[in-house]
């Protein structure tokens, strides 16, 4: 199938069926990008999602951009933009018009709780895939606490750890002398 | 049209951390323009967290397809896009070119647990209101007792069986329209 095409209906497919925005994004992220395509690696992905949090627009189209540009340069970076964000446009516009059948219906309504409790399950499963990718020592370790504890308990916006994260990364670069894997 | 795609370029330029970011700027342009009232607005967000897709992006789509129809909504969508694939693919260049400089390896090595401690905590919280009732005193009580056995056998199956994750959405959604 010609690279293109591939991209971008991969990225559809992401699209649709990702319900709650970037972060839940991650499940079928992992399993068609990752597993399936081979287009990029686990480790990877999370530095797209580290760099997702501290540069502009929405993470699911950041995180595809890169992809994308990674598999097939910059026209692969637009198309694989296009890919995911094209069922949000068909599926809204078609919902915008039935918006009283589809708000306060019993049957979505429980349907998405269904979907919201297996998307929890889901997101615990690829957690534990980043926690085996990400910590590689007690400093690691440390770090991923802080930024829990710093977010749920007092409300710090990810902007300013990331940027934190940055400023600890070059102290970090400086003070060791052993090399960094 | 070329106001919707400008203003929703803006937006894409300046809500830094994801979707939910967006609804503060969306909120300021339905005061500015009148293009949207508060009722429909947190329409706009109901739906847009309950279907598929980004929020931000279906957030852009609803807004503009609101204002101008079939094409408004496209443009406003592409409007909220452009500035991140611009910067995105400027990062790309410089990352492929920087892999193996030693200060661009020291900040992804502490970026990357960050970054799972801001995923971990974005779990906590659906799971907090898809599992547990916040308001309940005892402990006990907050548990939702059909939602925890769902989400026990579809962890377990998870973990076990591996498998499509779109297949799990679907058989959640089945699932949840029997049981809830």
């Amino acid at each position: 199938m010609n690279k293109y095409i591939d991209l971008f209906l991969t990225f559809a497919k992401i699209g649709t069926f990702t319900f709650g925005g970037g972060y839940s994004m991650l499940p079928m992220i992992q399993r068609e990008i990752v597993e399936r395509k081979q287009w990029t690696t686990n480790e990877d992905i999370i530095n797209y999602y580290a760099i997702g949090q501290c540069t502009p627009g929405v993470i699911a189209v950041n995180t595809a951009t890169f992809v994308g540009s990674k598999t097939a340069g910059i026209p692969g970076g637009i198309i694989a933009t296009l890919g995911i964000i094209t069922p949000s446009i068909i599926i809204i516009m078609i919902i915008a018009n039935i918006i009283n059948l589809f708000l306060g219906n019993a049957f979505v309504e429980k349907a998405l709780s269904g979907i919201r409790v297996t998307v929890c399950a889901l997101m615990i499963y690829s957690i534990w895939g980043m926690i085996k990718k990400s910590i590689k020592d007690i400093l690691c370790f440390f770090l991923l606490t802080a930024a829990v504890v710093s977010t749920l308990f007092f409300n710090i916006s990810p902007v300013y750890i990331s940027i934190t994260g940055i400023i600890i990364g070059i102290i970090n670069c400086l003070c060791r002398k052993d090399k960094i894997k | 049209m070329l106001l919707l795609y400008f203003e929703f370029f803006k937006i894409g330029l300046f809500s830094i951390g994801g979707g939910l970011a967006t609804i503060p700027f969306l909120q300021e342009l339905s005061v500015k323009y009148g293009w949207f009232d508060q009722k429909l607005f947190a329409d706009m967000i109901a739906i847009s967290e309950s279907t598929p897709g980004p929020i931000g992006i279906n957030m852009a789509t609803y807004v503009g397809y609101h204002t101008a129809g079939i094409p408004g909504g496209i443009i406003s969508t592409l409007g909220l896009v452009s500035p991140s694939i611009i910067i995105i693919l400027i990062i790309a260049r410089l990352l492929t070119q920087f892999k193996e400089n030693k200060y661009v390896k020291s900040i992804f090595y502490i970026l990357r647990p960050l970054a799972t401690g801001l995923v971990i905590s974005a779990t906590v919280q659906i799971v907090k209101i898809s599992l547990f009732i916040p308001e309940a005193q005892k402990f006990i009580d907050a548990v939702k007792f059909k939602e925890m056995m769902l989400f026990l056998v579809m962890l377990t199956a998870i973990f076990c069986l591996k498998k499509n994750p779109i297949l799990y959405i679907i058989a959640g959604a089945t699932v949840g329209i029997f049981i809830f």
